[in-house]
């Protein structure tokens, strides 16, 4: 059995507090519990607090560039179907930066694993506005308020029929865990939209904001589409926790291990021939 | 320099079949043993337009094309009036009787004759043009039965027959016109143009991934790829912009692919990010540049060598890279296997720089050497000697790179600058080193340059400098040159890195040193300055969106000298 203290234990930069720590700890636990071993998995991150996740743990990692750790992860994909891919990244670089990948690795549906770190700001580079922070909420970028409205993940998702489609937060860890598992074992493009209260930037979605409004679905059917996507609309008052939505559907096809590709010389002799 | 060679324009609006017939004629003429280059000229636009596709056919081996026309086969009235120009002294016009080809030496199709629909009108032209340049009807008649053998036994007959009566018919027509080629040269020649072999090169090289966005004239890289490596194991995906081609290509080289991305300069300008990317987490990756005039989207289907200046200075930060710049087909192939050799070795990206004019100039070339290609380096998939840190310092510089998920070895790549074990660091002297060690791998890329080649008189009047597909134009226009002064050319495959000792000696041996360059600054001639400190005094510079010529060439050698 893989023990979680094989991910180790490192030094952060992040603040005291963050939300970050929950989800490193919840997918260490979760990794854990699948007895999957740091070499078992690879994680792909793009930049952002957030995106510093597979600094702090001991595990196959690719560090790249903010808002590109789904084509990248698309990429290792590809070359090794074999291995569990898990995307680690934050709002800003997921729904953002990385927003035309997001779409785009929505339809295409291969088979990982997407948690977003929803912290609602940019908090490396110090509280602006997000693609998912509310219309109105005041940064020191947007001193009027932002001006324009907030992204919304999961609604999109959902509607676009995304493979697998959850909501978590990082104050229910037991949730959390619950739900990368699942996330993990769904075959397809799963997303887990992770509200993260990040401390130093976000003086709206705080903790106690969070927790007075979140609670755990119970008897809601993921396969509903249309129930699904009422619930998606859901983000006020009252903020749904769960699986929002789950379709099989088909997975984007891939071939063997490319690192332990060669072609047969013949077959590319006859490639030749075909152009004489 | 050809003796002789016949220069034969197929004229006519897009989506007139001008391509087909050019393809077909070409093939032909490949298969019956003759040498031949392919120009292609095109607009963007799917319909209508003025489009050419010419072929020139030679007993040498010809590098670049010409602008005299010994053939022009017209598609339409357009065709006839934008060309008489250039028109050789006894040229043929072949076109439909409808058309008004002006009291020249003319073959005037009976299309109405020859065949039962304007389905068949493409058929009889290459019956009539085959048969104009002496091509045996049975090369004729294979071919059709192969292209059209999906169709069935019917479409088949059809065209055969077309074919025949069309062929048949020029016997009996009078016209002035000789094609003086002599049949049966070199046979079983392989007919590609250059983005075809670039594709063959990368698989020779064992590329078993690619990942691209649809941009003209580098698409038919991929779409090569697509086409003929699919079923020897490639993965592709057409993505969603340039820069997740990029960085879907990096993620599959560090998980052990063998990796290409294919575009032009505007897509390009997109992946520069991902290169800087490749750089810093020592990604082996290779990367095709089509050149096409800019800037923005310039003239989208035309040819420009203007780019340079962008793959050199491509990403920010500095890290090493090499840029090859084919002037043939067989350079396509060999420099991108060679590509994939040095990306893997040196775990930086490895660029090949082609143009519109050589992506679509279809080529007859002795089949590539697959037997004697050298091996290209392997990262490892495991790793036994202890702790395993990705960026070790080394003295070349060369980390041993591991591809995750094979062993219990944890591979980890970062965008920052990092410490050898992979974690960020902003350590003063580690970050010194660090950068350091990117940069000494630099000096193993210098040690295997391909120095440039040298041709013509030594210590001669005048050299042209040129680089990438200029080679041919250069070369022709040196030997058709009679103005008494002695010439040479030093052309690139290679253009950075740049080694002094290659070349110096003939730069500083020549009386004029003339940069022939497809762009309006001399971008190659100013790299030259910057890295060696060697002015060259004389431009001759074409940025029409044409190919270059040796006509052009002459010109402009002739106002020099
Ligand atoms: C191309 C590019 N643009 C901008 C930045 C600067 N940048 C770094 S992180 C970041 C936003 C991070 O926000 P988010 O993804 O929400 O992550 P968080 O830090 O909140 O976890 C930005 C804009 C960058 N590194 N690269
Ligand atoms: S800035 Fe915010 S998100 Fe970043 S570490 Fe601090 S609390 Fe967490």
């Amino acid at each position: 059995m893989v023990s979680i203290e094989e991910y180790g234990e490192y030094e952060t930069a992040w603040c005291p507090g963050c939300g970050n720590f929950s989800i490193i700890k919840c997918l260490k636990q979760a990794l854990a519990e699948q007895d999957l071993a740091p070499h078992d998995i690879i994680i792909s991150s793009g930049i952002g607090q957030a995106a510093k996740l597979p600094h702090y743990m001991r595990c196959n990692m690719f560090n790249g560039l903010h808002g590109r750790s789904l084509p990248v992860a698309q990429g290792i994909k590809m070359a090794n179907p074999e291995i569990p891919v898990i995307v680690t990244s934050g709002d800003g670089c997921s729904y953002g930066e990385g927003g035309n990948h997001f779409l785009a690795a929505l339809r295409r549906n291969m088979d990982l694993t997407v948690l977003v770190h929803d912290n609602q700001i940019y908090g490396l580079t110090k509280g602006q506005a997000s693609p998912t922070t509310a219309r109105g909420h005041v940064t020191k970028a947007q001193p009027e308020g932002n001006r324009s409205d907030g992204f919304n993940p999961v609604a999109t998702t959902v509607a676009m029929r995304a493979s697998f489609v959850a909501r978590a937060f990082t104050g229910e860890p037991g949730h959390l865990v619950a739900t990368i598992k699942e996330a993990m074992t769904h075959r397809g493009f799963s997303l887990v939209d992770i509200l993260q209260p990040c401390v130093s930037f976000n003086k709206v979605n705080t903790y106690a904001w969070y927790k007075e409004r979140v609670h755990i679905l119970e008897d809601h059917d993921p396969t509903d589409w249309a129930a699904a996507m009422t619930l998606s609309e859901e983000f006020g008052d009252r903020i749904p926790l769960g699986v929002i939505y789950r379709e099989d559907k088909p997975v984007f096809g891939l071939g063997g291990r490319l690192a332990e590709h060669a072609y047969d010389k013949n077959d590319l002799k006859a490639v030749l021939q075909s152009y004489t | 320099m050809p003796e002789k060679s016949v220069n034969i324009v197929i004229g006519g609006a897009a989506g007139q079949g001008l391509v087909t017939i050019g393809q077909l004629l070409s093939k032909a003429i490949t298969r019956a043993g003759h040498h031949l280059l392919v120009t292609q000229r095109y607009m963007s636009r799917i319909r209508g337009g003025h489009n050419t596709y010419a072929i020139r056919m030679g007993e040498e081996e010809m590098l670049g094309g010409t602008e005299t026309i010994d053939i022009l086969a017209a598609l339409n009235a357009e065709t006839l009036d934008k060309h008489l120009d250039a028109m050789s002294a006894g040229a043929l016009v072949v076109a439909g009787d409808d058309l008004d080809t002006k009291g020249l030496n003319a073959l005037r199709i009976p299309y109405e004759k020859l065949a039962s629909k304007p389905l068949f009108h493409n058929t009889a032209m290459l019956g009539v043009l085959g048969r104009a340049v002496n091509l045996d009807l049975g090369i004729l008649e294979e071919l059709l039965r192969q292209t059209f053998a999906k169709k069935g036994d019917e479409v088949v007959g059809a065209n055969l027959d077309v074919l025949r009566k069309a062929y048949a018919w020029v016997s009996d027509q009078d016209h002035d016109f000789f094609c003086d080629i002599k049949p049966g040269g070199p046979k079983g020649r392989m007919m590609v143009n250059g983005n075809e072999a670039i594709g063959l090169g990368a698989l020779a090289a064992g590329c078993n991934f690619v990942s691209f966005y649809p941009m003209t004239p580098a698409t038919g890289v991929a779409m090569a790829l697509v086409a003929k490596g699919a079923p020897l194991g490639l993965q592709y995906e057409q993505v969603e912009d340039e820069i997740a081609a990029m960085n879907m290509a990096i993620g599959a080289s560090y998980a052990g692919a063998k990796a290409l991305v294919t575009t032009s300069g505007g897509g390009f300008a997109l992946m520069e990010e991902g290169v800087s990317l490749a750089g810093v987490s020592e990604t082996p990756l290779v990367c095709v540049v089509v050149q096409r005039p800019g800037p923005a989207t310039g003239l989208p289907t035309r040819t420009e060598q203007a780019d340079l200046n962008l793959v050199l200075h491509s990403g920010h930060g500095e890290f090493p890279r090499a840029i090859f710049a084919p002037a043939t087909p067989e350079d396509c192939f060999y420099l991108t296997h060679r590509a994939f050799d040095l990306a893997e070795t040196y775990q930086t990206p490895i660029f090949i720089l082609s143009e519109q004019y050589l992506a679509d100039s279809y080529r007859d070339v002795e089949p590539f050497d697959l037997d004697d290609l050298p091996e290209v380096a392997a990262p490892l998939l495991e790793w036994k000697e202890g702790d395993y840190k990705r960026y070790v310092l080394t003295d070349d510089g060369i980390s041993p790179r591991v591809v995750p998920g094979f062993s219990e070895t944890l591979v980890r790549a970062d965008s920052h600058i990092h410490a050898e074990d992979s974690s960020i660091t902003e350590e003063k002297s580690l970050s010194v080193a660090m950068n350091s060690k990117l940069l000494r791998k630099g000096a193993g890329l210098f040690e295997e340059v391909i120095g440039p080649d040298y041709y013509g008189a030594d210590n001669p009047d005048a050299l042209l400098v040129c680089w990438g597909a200029n080679l041919g134009a250069c070369l022709e226009a040196m030997d058709r040159y009679d103005g008494g002064k002695s010439l040479a050319v030093l052309h690139f495959k290679q253009v950075y890195p740049l080694r002094e000792e290659q070349f110096m000696d003939h730069l500083e041996g020549a009386g004029r040193v003339i940069a022939v360059e497809g762009n309006a600054t001399a971008q190659f001639a100013q790299l030259i300055a910057r890295e060696t400190g060697f002015m060259t005094s004389d431009r001759i510079l074409r940025f029409d969106g044409r190919a270059m010529t040796w006509e052009y060439v002459l010109k402009g050698l002739t106002d020099i000298l």
